[in-house]
C-alpha cells in the first residue's frame, strides 16, 4: 500500500477581494517528489505556506501523515515544523547570523548540540551544497545570491526532515549549479527517504527530480500526472507551459 | 438619491472606526502573546543578554546628556524665581522634585523610544518583509519568545536603572549650576538635597521606567512585527513606533503621576 503523506483538499485562500486559490486538490506519497509548476503570481508560494502554516487557509483541509494540520496549536504546529525542511524563494537567511549558524540553526536551538558539533555538521552539509568550508563563517550579505540560495538548501536539509518545501530551488544559479542542486533533491528523496515538494518553472528540474508533476492554474491544479505523461498530454494549458510559448489558452496579463 | 448620499456619508465614518477598533483589537492580542512568552519557557538568556546592553548600555550616553542638561536648565531657570532669601534650599528642592519625579523619567523614555524603538521595528520589519519571521516558525523556533520577549523583558528591567541614573545625572547638573555659576555654597546645598529627597519620589520614577520600557519595546516589536511590503512599509513601521511610544509615554507619565501624588 503506498502511504500517502500530504494530502490537501478543497484548499481556498484569498487575500481581501483577491482569490488565489480556489479548491485545490493535491497528494503526495511518502518519498516520492512533487513538482508544481504554474505561471508566475498564481499561488505557488500561497499553497507552500498555507501546508507550512504560516498562512492560514479559508477553508478545506491539509493532512500530513493523516493528520489534519488547519488550525492547530502553537505546539503542535512546532512539532510538525521539526519534520518539515523548507526552502524560501527568496532565501530568508538570517542576516544577523552567520552562514553556518544559519545551517544550523534549528540543530543548535532544538536539538540541543553543542556549538562545535553543530559547526561540524553545518559545514557538512554546505560541502553537500557545493559550498566550501570557508564561506562558513561569513555572512548572508557578503555571499552571492546564488550561494545565498544554496545556503538556504543547506538550511532546509540540514536537521535531515522528512518532507523537505523548494521554492524555486534553481532560480539565479547557472546551468551547471541548477544541475547541482537537481541532484541533491533527488539524492535526499531516494537517501533519506524524504518526500519533496518542489515549484520551479525550470523544465530541466522538472524532468530531472519530479515523480509527478502538478499544475496550477488559475486557483486549481488543471493537471497532474508523471514526466512522461507531461511529454504526451494533449492538454493545451500544460504543453503551452512547458515549451514556454506566448500564444496558447494561457493569456498573460499585462 | 438622499438615502444614497447618507450610506455613503456613514460609511466614510464608519470605515475609520472599524480601522481604529482592529488595530486596538490586534494591539491587544499582541500584548497579551507578549506577556505569556515573557513568563513561559523556552528563554533565549544569550538573546536578552544582547538586548541589555543595547538598551542598557548604549543608551547611557543620550541619557546622561539629556539629563545633565535638563537638571542644569531646571536650577537656572528656578533660581530667577526664587532669587531672594533661601534660594539655595529651593533650588535644590525643585530640580530634585522636577528630575526624579518627571524630567529623568521622561527623558530617558523619549530618547530611548528615539534610539532603540526605531531600530527594533526597522530590525524586526526588515526581517518580516524579508520572510526570516516565516523562516524562524519553520525551523520550529517561535518568533514570539526569539525576537519580542527578550526585547520587552530588557526594556522593563533596564529603563529603570537607566531612570535612577538619570536622577542623579540630573539633580548633579542642577549643583554644577547651582555651585559654579549661582554661587551658592555646596555643603548647603548637598544638604538641601539630602534633606528633600523622598524614597517615593524615587519609586514613582522607576514605576514609569518601568512602563515606559515596556511600551517602548511593544511598540517597536509591533510596529516592525506587523509592517507590511518591503523598504516603504519598514520606513512606516519605524515612524510608527518612534510616534506613538512618545505619545503614549507622556499620557501614561501623566497617569503615573495623578496616581501616585493625588490624594
Ligand atoms: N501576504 C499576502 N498578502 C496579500 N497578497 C498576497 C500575499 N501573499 C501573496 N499574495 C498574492 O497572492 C498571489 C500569488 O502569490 P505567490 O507568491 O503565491 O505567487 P507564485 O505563484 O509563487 O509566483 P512566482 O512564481 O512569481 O513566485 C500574488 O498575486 C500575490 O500578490
Ligand atoms: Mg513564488
Amino acid at each position: 500500500m503506498k502511504k500517502i503523506k500530504i494530502s490537501i483538499k478543497d484548499l481556498h485562500k484569498s487575500f481581501g477581494k483577491k482569490q488565489i486559490l480556489k479548491g485545490v486538490n493535491l497528494e503526495i506519497e511518502q518519498g516520492k517528489s512533487l513538482v508544481v509548476i504554474g505561471g508566475s503570481g498564481t499561488g505557488k508560494s500561497v499553497l507552500i505556506k498555507c501546508i507550512q502554516g504560516l498562512l492560514t487557509p479559508d477553508s478545506g483541509s491539509i493532512l500530513i501523515d493523516g493528520e489534519e494540520t488547519v488550525g492547530v496549536d502553537e505546539q503542535k504546529r512546532e512539532d510538525l515544523h521539526d519534520k518539515m525542511g523548507m526552502l524560501f524563494q527568496g532565501g530568508a537567511l538570517f542576516d544577523s547570523l552567520t552562514v553556518w549558524q544559519n545551517v544550523a540553526f534549528a540543530l543548535l536551538q532544538n536539538k540541543g548540540l553543542s556549538k562545535k558539533e553543530a559547526k561540524e555538521k553545518a559545514i557538512d552539509v554546505l560541502r553537500q551544497v557545493g559550498l566550501a568550508p570557508d564561506v562558513a563563517d561569513s555572512y548572508p550579505s557578503e555571499i552571492s545570491g546564488g550561494m545565498q540560495k544554496r545556503v538556504g538548501l543547506a538550511r532546509a536539509i540540514a536537521t535531515n526532515p522528512e518532507i523537505i518545501f523548494f521554492d524555486e530551488p534553481t532560480t539565479g544559479l547557472d546551468p551547471i549549479m541548477a544541475d547541482v542542486i537537481n541532484e541533491l533533491i533527488v539524492e535526499s528523496a531516494k537517501k533519506l527517504g524524504a518526500t519533496t515538494f518542489t515549484i520551479t518553472h525550470d523544465m530541466a528540474s522538472v524532468r530531472k527530480i519530479a515523480d509527478k508533476v502538478a499544475m496550477l492554474y488559475k486557483g486549481e491544479i488543471i493537471w497532474q500526472g508523471s514526466v512522461a505523461e507531461m511529454d504526451k498530454t494533449d492538454n493545451a494549458y500544460v504543453k503551452q507551459f512547458i515549451n514556454g510559448c506566448s500564444n496558447g489558452p494561457i493569456k498573460v496579463e499585462i | 438619491m438622499i438615502i444614497e448620499k447618507i450610506e455613503k456619508f456613514l460609511r466614510t465614518l464608519g470605515k475609520p472606526l472599524v480601522k481604529f477598533t482592529y488595530g486596538i483589537g490586534e494591539l491587544s492580542l499582541f500584548v497579551s502573546r507578549a506577556i505569556y512568552n515573557c513568563v513561559t519557557p523556552p528563554f533565549y538568556f544569550k538573546l536578552l543578554n544582547r538586548q541589555f546592553i543595547d538598551i542598557g548600555f548604549y543608551s547611557l550616553p543620550v541619557v546622561a546628556l539629556t539629563t545633565v542638561f535638563a537638571g542644569m536648565v531646571i536650577a537656572l531657570q528656578s533660581y530667577t524665581g526664587f532669587s531672594q532669601y533661601g534660594a539655595e534650599s529651593m533650588v535644590a528642592n525643585v530640580v530634585l522634585i522636577a528630575v526624579t519625579r518627571e524630567l529623568a523619567p521622561v527623558f530617558c523614555g523619549l530618547m530611548v523610544a528615539g534610539r532603540i524603538g526605531s531600530a527594533m521595528a526597522a530590525e524586526i520589519g526588515t526581517m518580516r518583509v524579508t520572510e526570516q519571521i516565516d523562516a524562524l516558525t519553520t525551523l520550529s523556533t517561535n518568533p514570539f519568545k526569539y525576537l519580542i520577549t527578550p526585547r520587552v523583558i530588557a526594556g522593563v528591567l533596564m529603563l529603570p536603572i537607566l531612570v535612577v541614573i538619570g536622577d542623579i545625572l540630573g539633580i548633579f547638573g542642577g549643583y554644577i549650576i547651582g555651585v559654579y555659576k549661582l554661587d551658592f555654597n555646596s555643603a548647603n546645598y548637598i544638604h538641601a538635597t539630602l534633606q528633600y529627597l523622598v524614597a517615593s519620589d524615587v519609586y514613582c520614577g522607576i514605576a514609569k521606567g518601568a512602563v515606559f520600557g515596556f511600551i517602548i519595546t511593544l511598540m517597536g516589536c509591533y510596529n516592525g512585527y506587523k509592517s507590511r511590503g518591503g523598504a516603504q512599509g519598514v520606513g512606516e513601521a519605524t515612524t510608527n513606533a518612534v510616534v506613538s511610544s512618545s505619545i503614549l509615554i507622556l499620557i501614561f507619565n501623566y497617569i503615573i503621576t495623578e496616581v501616585f501624588f493625588t490624594e
